[in-house]
């Protein structure tokens, strides 16, 4: 039995013992339906041209984790953000962890999924909600809207301003061989309402854990959203992330991507915009070795007047790694006075590196202004001797062209426990130790 | 301190220098001048150790060791500078932190500690002022959108930053007006003592009024072809340099 057969048998045999609202029920057995008939994506897509699969869904998941493992504040630790105060969702094994957790009710939701499907208090913003934003046509969504029963839920009420930051964290032991998990997640911000989010999926063993993740966030009238992702995940593990936004008037959605990790991620992330003068930014830098393969795909869908999308990536490939940029801007003919900006930036640090790069313009309206541009490029030789001369050896050397070069991504990173991080992971990545933050 | 005998070296296979005979003692100041493509720069690269020029034959040795196998940061761990002719810009990092990063990695090569913070700022006051460098200028990107003066001071401030034995100043007068001129040549004149040397590159003798060399050299078609005191910079200022190729 190959993974899809083996993924839509499980499906018929979770449901009999599972309760939902009927209108969720509905929605999982379409998605399994769509899932069933469109199978994993293959190269032959456009969309996955560059992105194979095979590996991947020729592995033998857990599709239902047993058990989990108890783990302890030490075990954790590292992977948390802790000189910083924050809520936090915490997962083991697809399973929530009261313990290494802090959520609250106190003024607005910060909790689970499960919680929210299975108490009557959410019904309405299940229903209002729940697989609006995504893209029902995605296999990899599909299957988890068909599967996903755990994650987080976060409801910020009108005005409501969230002093401190929420971690989302999935944390995978290795208890149970191959695992896969579909955490899903839903967000919705009120008016005016502002929240600082991250997530992270951790593997803390040897054993393949495959991560399809789906999060919905909707942002209303002024609400502004700040989402960090850090994908630093173990060398034996794999994510697709797929990430819908709803944008209303004068919103702010925010999402930093930062992907070190894993060895295989592939990103989806997609603004819809619902009315005018809206906002939406998307950065990432990508720093990857070895047989990594990093996939961005983004899509901000301008369907309103006056509204800006800003978006940023920068790419360091070394070793065998593989990245895959493509960017599709769409402007739809009522949207005039769009300001749509992309930059994608690369360096390859090695001869077998790749990086396939794309932006994707269809633009219907004719008073806008669009710039978007991509660069490959090589650490300058120049600079590194010039650095040489200095006294700096060539490792440092590289690695401080290389922040140089990723630096004004993190410029706009508002957590300052999240910059410092990342500026670690970075020099981690590099083998460095350069002594001072950019 | 700088022995170079019967150098040559080349680059993409092409050989630049032809057997170049120099020997710099502590104290001294050296001028090296010479028409556009005799090979001054060259010289300057192969010096400091940049990993495409191949020395083929001859001798570079620095405070008596044959330095020809060292890369370019074990050469300035030893005490070689070379202010570049054309400052490379570095976008995302600021002089400050460049300035740290150059002062603490050579330390480390040289087997010292970290310089502690406070003496480090103290330092970094103290040379930005012997400059004229604004304290706002240091937290700019390196060279990023400066000046030719900017660029040039900034790379006199990192020499006295770094204090080596031997510096190497390429065409450092070039792009900058009389006022930069002073100021750079007058910061040079400060770090000039009996323990290190300078090297002065240079295509005009204007900068030589300021910076006064104890000897001067013109190079000619990758070979040293004269050699004398100060009054020959003046006597090539009046003749050209026709004057060295016609008596060659």
């Amino acid at each position: 039995m190959d993974l899809q057969e083996k993924l839509v048998a499980s499906y018929m045999a979770q449901t009999s013992s599972t309760e939902d609202l009927s209108a969720i029920a509905k929605i999982r057995s379409s998605a399994i339906e769509t899932f069933e008939q469109q199978g994993f994506p293959t190269k032959k897509m456009e969309e996955w041209k560059y992105t194979p699969l095979n590996k991947l869904v020729k592995t033998d998941y857990t599709v239902f984790p047993k058990k989990a493992k108890n783990l302890t504040l030490d075990d954790v630790q590292p992977y948390i953000l802790h000189d910083v105060d924050t809520y936090k969702i915490v997962f083991v094994d697809g399973v929530y962890s009261a313990f290494l957790s802090e959520t609250t009710h106190e003024g607005m939701d910060v909790c689970l999924m499960s919680a929210a499907l299975s108490q009557t208090k959410y019904r309405k913003v299940i229903e209002t909600y729940f697989d609006t934003a995504t893209d029902s046509k995605d296999s990899f969504t599909a299957l988890n809207t068909a599967f996903g029963r755990e994650g987080a839920f976060i409801h910020i009420p009108k005005k409501k301003v969230v002093e401190k930051p929420i971690q989302i964290i999935h944390f995978s032991t290795g208890v149970n061989q191959n695992l896969m998990l579909q955490p899903r997640n839903l967000i919705v911000a009120d008016q005016q309402a502002e929240v600082q989010i991250i997530e992270r999926h951790q593997s803390l063993s040897d054993t393949e854990v495959f991560t399809n993740v789906v999060t919905e966030i909707f942002t209303h009238k002024g609400a502004q959203v700040d989402y960090y992702k850090i994908q630093n995940d173990h060398e034996e593990a794999s994510l697709v992330d797929s990430t819908y936004i709803v944008q209303q008037k004068h919103s702010h959605a925010k999402v930093h991507t930062f992907s070190f990790g894993s060895r295989f991620v592939r990103n989806n992330l997609h603004f819809y915009h619902k009315d005018e003068a809206i906002q939406s930014t998307m950065k990432g830098i990508t720093l990857v070795e070895g047989k990594q393969l990093v996939d961005h795909h983004t899509l901000v869908h301008h369907a309103h007047p006056n509204s800006e999308s800003h978006q940023e990536y920068k790419g360091i490939y070394d070793g065998q790694a593989t990245g895959v940029f493509n960017g599709k801007i769409v402007v739809e003919q009522e949207a005039q006075k769009t300001n749509a900006f992309q930059q994608n930036n690369n360096i390859l640090m090695s001869d077998k590196a790749t990086i396939n790069t794309k932006p994707q313009l269809e633009i219907f309206a004719d008073d806008v202004r669009c710039t978007h541009g991509c660069t490959i490029g090589q650490l300058d030789e120049t600079a590194l001797f010039y650095l040489q001369t200095r006294g700096i050896p060539q490792k440092e050397a590289r690695a401080l062209l290389t922040y140089a070069f990723a630096n004004n991504v993190l410029a706009s990173v508002t957590i300052p426990a999240v910059k410092m991080r990342i500026n670690a992971l970075i020099a981690k990545k590099l083998g460095v130790n350069l002594g001072f933050n950019l | 301190m700088l022995s170079i005998d019967n150098l040559h070296a080349q680059v993409e296979g092409k050989g630049i220098l032809k057997g170049i005979n120099l020997d710099v003692k502590p104290g001294e100041v050296h001028a090296i001048m010479g028409p556009n493509g005799s090979g001054k720069s060259t010289l300057s690269t192969v010096i400091a150790g940049h990993e495409d020029y191949e020395v083929t034959d001859g001798t570079l040795l620095f405070q008596g060791s044959d330095i020809s196998d060292l890369s370019a940061d074990e050469r300035a761990h030893l005490g070689v500078f070379l202010s570049f002719q054309y400052p490379v810009e570095i976008p995302g990092v600021t002089v400050t932190n460049f300035i740290k990063t150059a002062i603490n990695e050579t330390r480390k090569g040289q087997g010292l500690e970290e310089m502690p913070a406070n003496v480090m700022l103290k330092k970094i006051k103290e040379k930005a002022k012997l400059l004229s460098i604004d304290t706002q200028f240091l937290s700019r990107s390196l060279n990023e959108g400066f000046s030719g003066g900017e660029k040039k001071r900034n790379e006199i401030f990192q020499l006295a930053m770094l204090e080596p034995k031997l510096a190497i100043l390429d065409e450092t007068d070039s792009g900058l007006d009389i006022d930069a001129l002073r100021v750079v040549a007058n910061g040079v004149n400060t770090l000039r003592s009996k323990d290190n040397a300078i090297i002065v590159i240079t295509h005009y003798q204007r900068l030589l009024d300021y910076i006064v060399p104890d000897f001067v050299h013109v190079l000619h078609e990758g070979k040293i072809v004269k050699s004398g005191g100060k009054e020959l910079a003046h006597e090539l200022e009046e003749k050209g340099y026709d004057w060295i190729k016609q008596a060659t």
